[in-house]
């Protein structure tokens, strides 16, 4: 076998059998699904109705106030005084007091209680008596209110890209935004979590004097290559699990409670082959559904979703994990050979650190202006590309922007590569030597 | 034959010459002692001859050929700088360790087994490589540069971490390997196992060699022809009873036991100086000074430092 596998295999096998690797393995999905399950559970939960008592001098509001699923409104024909001696035998969670100058004067509405109301339920009260208000005065100054409904336009431009075929496609660039800044983040967090393992694996190879044994026996570089694709390797096998496992979790937890979780309900119609079927079948309901001028909002949402180019996004992901994570692994494991211990990586780790920080501060810009030219220099330049160029993919990204930022990914990668390997064939024979920049720079020019 | 030849080997670091054409011929079934004081380029040149790292200048043969990558897995090496995986396991390290020398998984079980269980290891096979002494890392640490059975063996300092017992199990070992037809090149401070172990030796001080040569050789060029005898009965200081080839450097007389240490000089020979004594003292005890490894070692690097500071100081 080849001695490279020995060693991949090797790094591979020693980590995902650490106990911290099966422990963040199963921990992860339950952290996520919790993530997805416990807001909804939580929303649920304060789902208990509020009971609002209305004392209405005025007689007009009290029967048009609208109840809901979480307010209810009681109507009580006691005046103020005595409403608020019974409060507490009544048990209302407050009361709402409408005196009879409240139709001229608004302010002089008083929503009375032991507690504070939620905002929701304040916000609720307050659109409901401004609706109603208003509509009063409409009809009191002689404006039709059927008149009004048909003057008020909403105003929602439909962004439309059009492909090189002439062929027209609806664009979300909302759905982009978050898959563009959650890919990004994804590849930061990789890079970052499985760079410092190979950096600590350096380290501990160092430390623990076993690689002189090795590089008698390997040359240094199938060491490093070895050791950089095994971890590689067990950060895909960790997020794959993650996805899977989460994806099970969910599904478990929603077949055993499938009423108290319907918000999630639609989604599961979506699913797997029918999914086409479905979603023509959505667009004719939708569309009827459109024309009563109410906007299916959840639809909307699905078509969104759909209209992602999915092949080129998670092909595009998958090789900007990779290409990025090794373009620093490389640069972490030579971190870890020119120190004695984690401590001194410190004034290393900074101008490689750098790159990466500076790409996720940039996001927030790149995404306002996928296509300008900040995002365009910052998805070329190699350093920066893995999470720049993730962030601009779901917008819809030039073929050939695509080409040069891989093309020079990879090219970044060798050279970091093999930067990487001349300090590192010095560095991880060296010991006990405080090491700077100066030293580093003639480690390079060392015969090997 | 010679195994391993290393000719004008130069190495070069940023500030300072490690190496500096130095050559060395290693004799095949041997042990070759190579020797010097601390700094001196012995671990450069092993690393060298490991091929972890390049020389500058110099050529290096390996059984007649031109060392390439291909010889690892026929040199075993035991660094001065040791050590193991920690948290791993002894067996699975061990087998991790014959497999990147070149070993089937298969081959190298039954090797480990055998060595094993010579050193009494079976029933740590499973157990953390943290768990074990530091004695017994260091036997794992032997076996795992054998298993792979290497004609050329390299051992630094092979010696450092282990106890008497362990030490004499070791150089027996050594033996043993060289019996069965390894040569081995050691590197060591500890100069009476020199003697004990080494065919040849070759003296690095200052990234130069400064001597090399058969051991025994060696000693006979740097013998100084004193003999230190024990005697009785003395009446008359020596040097009023021997001719002008002895040269009397000290004498200690004493009632009982006397002894002296005599220089024959050229033109004299033992049996002479028996001759010239036997009439008059009674003989106890007679033996060669033969300077000791150890003596070798320091007189030709204080010299060899003390011949720059004199050219310094003229």
């Amino acid at each position: 076998m080849n001695k490279t596998l020995i060693i991949l295999k090797r790094e591979y096998l020693s980590r995902v059998k650490k106990k911290s690797f099966i422990i963040m393995t199963i921990l992860g999905p339950v952290l996520m699904a919790a993530l997805m399950i416990v807001p909804v559970f939580i929303a649920q939960m304060s789902d208990q109705k509020t009971v609002i008592a209305v004392v209405d001098e005025t007689t007009i509001f009290a029967d048009r106030l609208k109840s809901t699923e979480n307010i209810k409104f009681i109507p009580l024909e006691e005046d103020i005084q005595t409403a608020k001696d019974n409060f507490d035998k009544n048990r209302h969670d407050a009361i709402l007091y409408i005196p009879l100058s409240a139709i001229n004067t608004p302010s002089t509405l008083r929503l009375l209680s032991d507690k504070f109301p939620s905002i929701n339920v304040k916000l609720y009260i307050e659109s409901q008596l401004k609706q109603e208000l208003e509509s009063m005065k409409l009809s009191a100054s002689g404006i039709d209110k059927e008149v009004l409904k048909s003057i008020e336009t909403k105003v929602n431009i439909t962004t439309i890209k059009i492909s090189g075929d002439g062929q027209e496609q609806k664009s979300y660039p909302e759905i982009a935004m978050v898959l563009g800044i959650f890919s990004g983040i994804l590849i930061y967090m990789f890079i970052f979590m499985f760079g410092a393992q190979v950096m600590r694996g350096v380290i501990e190879e160092k430390t623990s004097r076993i690689i002189e044994v090795i590089v008698s026996s390997v040359k240094p570089f199938q060491l490093m290559m070895g050791k950089i694709i095994g971890v590689a390797l067990v950060g895909l096998t960790q997020f794959i699990l993650w996805i899977v496992l989460t994806f099970t979790l969910v599904t478990v937890i929603k077949a055993a409670f499938p009423d108290k979780l319907s918000i999630n309900e639609p989604a599961k119609v979506y699913t797997a082959d029918d999914k086409m079927l479905d979603k023509n079948k959505l667009q004719e309901v939708s569309e009827l559904m459109n024309t009563s001028s109410q906007p299916d909002t959840k639809n909307e949402i699905l078509r969104a979703i759909g209209s992602i180019n999915y092949g080129v996004v998670i092909g595009a992901f998958i090789f900007f994990f990779l290409a990025g994570y090794l373009l620093y692994a490389a640069l972490f494991a030579a971190i870890g050979s020119a120190v004695d211990n984690e401590a001194d990586t410190q004034q290393f780790m900074l101008p490689v650190t750098i790159p990466l920080i500076f790409a996720i501060v940039m996001a927030q810009f790149v995404m306002n202006n996928p296509n300008g030219p900040v995002a365009f220099w910052l998805s070329i330049i190699p350093l920066t590309s893995p999470i720049i160029m993730m962030i601009r993919i779901p917008f819809g990204v030039p073929y050939f922007d695509l080409i040069l930022s891989m093309g020079l990914l990879v090219a970044g990668f060798i050279f970091t590569t093999w930067f990487a390997a001349k300090i590192y064939r010095t560095g991880i024979l060296m010991y006990g030597k405080k090491v700077n920049y100066k030293e580093l720079a003639k480690w390079l020019f060392y015969k090997g | 034959m010679s195994i391993f030849i290393a000719e004008n080997i130069v190495k070069n670091y940023a500030n300072h010459t490690a190496l500096n054409k130095v050559s060395i011929d290693v004799p095949s079934q041997s042990v070759f002692g190579l020797l010097g004081p601390n700094g001196a380029g012995k671990t450069s040149l092993i690393r060298i001859i490991n091929q972890i790292t390049a020389p500058d200048e110099g050529k290096l043969f390996f059984k007649g050929e031109k060392l390439n990558p291909k010889h690892v897995s026929h040199i075993g090496y035991l660094p001065e700088e040791r050590g193991l995986y920690k948290k791993m396991k002894v067996g699975e390290q061990a087998l991790y360790l014959a497999q990147l020398k070149g070993l089937s998984i298969h081959d190298a079980k039954k090797k480990l087994r055998y060595w094993f269980e010579k050193f009494e290891l079976q029933t740590w096979w499973n157990r953390k490589v943290e768990e074990l002494s530091k004695g017994m890392q260091q036997k794992i640490q032997f076996i795992v540069t054998v298993l792979h059975e290497p004609e050329l063996l390299i051992f630094d300092e092979p010696f450092s971490g282990f106890d008497p017992i362990n030490v004499n199990l070791l150089k027996d070992e050594i033996l043993k390997l060289k019996e069965m037809g390894a040569t081995i090149i050691f590197s060591t401070h500890n100069m009476s196992s020199v003697e004990e172990l080494c065919d040849n030796i070759a003296l690095i001080n200052k990234a130069e060699k400064i001597l090399d040569g058969r051991v025994k050789d060696i000693k006979r060029e740097y013998k100084s022809n004193k003999y230190e005898i024990t005697f009785s009965d003395a009446n008359t200081p020596l040097k009023n009873i021997l001719n002008q080839n002895f040269e009397v450097l000290s004498e200690k007389n004493d009632e009982q036991l006397s002894t002296a240490l005599i220089h024959v000089k050229d033109g004299g020979t033992s049996n002479e100086l028996l001759k010239q004594l036997i009439p008059h003292v009674q003989i106890v005890s007679f033996v060669e000074q033969i300077p000791s490894m150890n003596d070798i070692f320091i007189s030709k690097v204080t010299n060899s430092s003390s011949i720059l500071e004199n050219t310094y100081k003229n």
